[in-house]
């Protein structure tokens, strides 16, 4: 038995359930929401810690053995992951005690924002594909209900688009899921590798491999299927804007990564091209976009795809390092892109809007705050020695050892592409004066929905900003150590007969005896469950 | 019977996308609805279609004789079909409010957060 593996998915579930009982009651809730939230990051670092020891720690749900039953597996990525989601999680509880209005509290914020970090630890720890898809669902709809709380005209044009492509996503994957289990009979993710890689490899199999890349590709939102996002992700309350772009498109990234390293590694292959093309056109899109816009989180949304961009070539160049700096990628981009949205919602208290023409001045008024914002938009941009640098420098060595030149140097021109928009947004928000039209509000601590107001304020909302910026900064300063994990990594994602091994217990190499033995007992029948 | 599901299970899908593309929200949803029918009506039909053999083990042996009917899929499209019904009945609730605040059952009027 190995609880660590499941209790960050259990613990979260239960601190839902717990301030469910507490409806009514909103200190209760909000004491959940840190007190749920913290015990959530001391699992995770318990599960991180055994996870490096050991490489791999798998638990079989309610005892089946494993092709059989759901197995709960946490390789380094899912640890890692897990723990990123975690402090997240603690830190977005925090600033929402200063930011979510009554109204939203009171129809239940903090139960739906427990349900969504279950989902999404679930969806980074399960072994069983039928599990992902319904971990994604868990987590879509607390995603759902999330964005329209409040229920203003936007949130619901943008819910509209986000919940159709979202569920269309769900059901291509779902689709494939029932196509998989018809060609190999099984759902337990290392036992279909198993048989894919002993069967006779179809037409079936890239069929599989392209449908699971659309629906991951439509979640994680890549070139062309991200329309979705910039369309909705700057409706609701800025406290959401920053959990869903920390958390929502990365679980995507990450079952493409697990389901292309584990899963379809021999489609790989005829796979790689369009993948790279789709990153780079990723990032270009993504950063144009951006470019257009005038106003601060849908800057922020333009660049959250651009950014999925790198992640992608990480995975498409398929090199040990290049995984490794996509997963950097990863990190990197959920704690600034993070910590950006979080920096938009304090700027929006303190001026009152998000358009950047009526902004400006805050560098005078605000220098640590803009101290925050240099350090995360640099970042962003790639500029050393902040953590996007050697997120950007890792994947941009790992695509010249791989010769890719045209993408790589895509890759580069976006970055200074970014840097433009981040420069942007410095001169626009922070360093040009206040125009005179703006009416900033008095006061810094507006009424919640019932006109009173919220009590513990800017304080609340600084802290999270500053321990991101801190944390940007410590990835970079201490990229060693952090790269080492990344390369291990990379290095466990490209050789998947350690996975099955750690799940399956059956050494690489006999997987043919192993599949006679399993499905002996019926000779011809289709069945799976009644074997001893 | 499986290729005349395979037929019906096309046209769901069929279906399902040219409803979704339509510019009526309501539309949109029963897409939606049917799109979900057809994964589960696939689900069911590609693990095998096999009459009248329950998946019992008989008393004193450790697994089914012959040719039984699979249950995991069975269980897989009960699960997808509560969830299905979940998601759908959120759907059915967004397009009703979405109605009220934009007053319209029109997509086009809808692309105020495009762009």
């Amino acid at each position: 038995m190995r609880p660590e593996v499941a209790l960050p998915v259990l613990l979260p579930l239960l601190s839902g359930a717990i301030s469910l009982l507490f409806w009514r009651s909103r200190p209760v809730q909000r004491f959940i929401g840190i007190g749920g939230n913290l015990a959530l990051l001391v699992v995770s670092l318990w599960l991180f810690v055994g996870v490096m020891e050991e490489g791999y720690i798998t638990l079989e749900m309610g005892g089946w053995p494993a092709p059989f039953g759901i197995v709960l597996v946490a390789d380094v990525l899912s640890a890692v992951m897990v723990l990123m989601t975690a402090i997240i999680g603690l830190l977005m509880g925090i600033y929402s005690l200063a930011t979510t209005g009554r109204g939203h509290e009171k129809f239940g914020y903090y139960p739906l924002m427990h349900l969504l970090l279950a989902g999404v630890a679930g969806a980074f720890l399960t072994g069983d594909i039928f599990n992902l898809y319904v971990w994604f669902e868990v987590m879509l709809v607390a995603s759902f209900a999330l964005m329209i709380l409040g229920g203003e005209r936007a949130q619901m044009e943008g819910a509209i688009k986000y919940v159709t492509l979202n569920l269309l996503a769900s059901i291509i994957f779902l689709t494939a899921v029932g196509l998989t289990y018809g060609t190999v009979g099984t759902l337990n993710m290392a036992d279909i590798a198993l048989r894919l890689d002993a069967a006779e490899h179809s037409g079936m199999v890239e069929v599989l491999a392209v449908m699971f890349m659309v629906a991951f590709g439509i979640k994680a939102a890549a070139f062309p299927l991200f329309f979705w996002l910039p369309a909705s992700y700057h409706t609701p309350p800025v406290a959401v804007s920053a959990l869903f772009a920390a958390l929502l498109t990365k679980v995507g990234v990450y079952s493409l990564f697990r389901v292309f390293t584990l899963v379809f590694d021999q489609s790989m292959g005829y796979l790689q091209d369009i993948m790279l093309w789709a990153a780079a056109i990723t990032m270009i899109t993504g950063v144009l976009g951006a470019a257009a816009q005038f106003e601060f989180r849908r800057i922020l949304s333009f660049h959250i795809v651009s950014q999925i961009g790198y992640m992608l070539l990480g995975l498409a160049l398929y090199t040990p390092l290049a995984i490794a700096g996509g997963v950097f990628a990863v990190l990197h981009n959920m704690v600034v892109k993070t910590n950006l949205f979080l920096i938009s919602g304090i700027t929006h208290r303190l001026l009152g809007t998000y358009q950047l023409k009526k902004m400006g001045g805050l560098y005078r008024e605000r220098p640590w705050l803009a101290v925050a914002f240099f350090l995360s938009a640099f970042s962003l941009a790639g500029i050393p020695p902040l953590s996007g640098f050697f997120a950007k420098f890792v994947i941009v060595r790992a695509g010249i050892e791989a010769e890719a030149y045209v993408v790589t140097g895509i890759a580069l021109a976006v970055g200074f592409m970014t840097l433009y928009s981040m420069v942007k947004l410095w001169n626009e928000v922070f360093w040009k004066t206040l125009p005179e039209d703006n009416n900033v509000p008095e006061d810094a601590t507006p009424g919640g929905d019932d006109g009173r107001l919220i009590k513990p304020s800017l304080g609340m909302m600084y802290f999270p900003v500053m321990m991101l910026a801190a944390a940007t900064l410590m990835i970079g300063v201490f990229a060693e150590p952090i790269m080492q994990t990344m390369n291990l990594i990379g290095d466990q994602l490209l050789a998947p007969e350690h996975y099955i091994e750690a799940v399956l217990g059956v050494t690489p190499g006999n997987e043919v005896e192993w599949i006679d033995q399993v499905t002996a007992p019926q000779d011809g029948a289709q069945s799976e469950g009644g074997t001893p | 019977m499986e290729p005349l599901m395979a037929v019906a299970i096309g046209i769901l899908y069929a279906t399902a996308i040219f409803m979704m593309l339509r510019r009526s929200i309501v539309k949109l949803v029963i897409g939606l609805m049917l799109l979900s029918n057809a994964a589960n009506l696939l689900i069911f039909t590609t693990a095998g279609m096999t009459r009248g053999a329950p998946p019992l083990i008989p008393e004193g042996m450790s697994a089914p004789v012959g040719n039984v009917a699979d249950p995991l899929p069975q269980a897989v499209v009960l699960t997808a079909i509560v969830i299905a019904f979940s998601v759908l009945a959120f759907a059915v609730v967004l397009i009703r409010r979405a109605y009220e605040v934009v007053k319209a059952d029109d997509l086009d009027k809808m692309k105020e957060t495009d762009t």
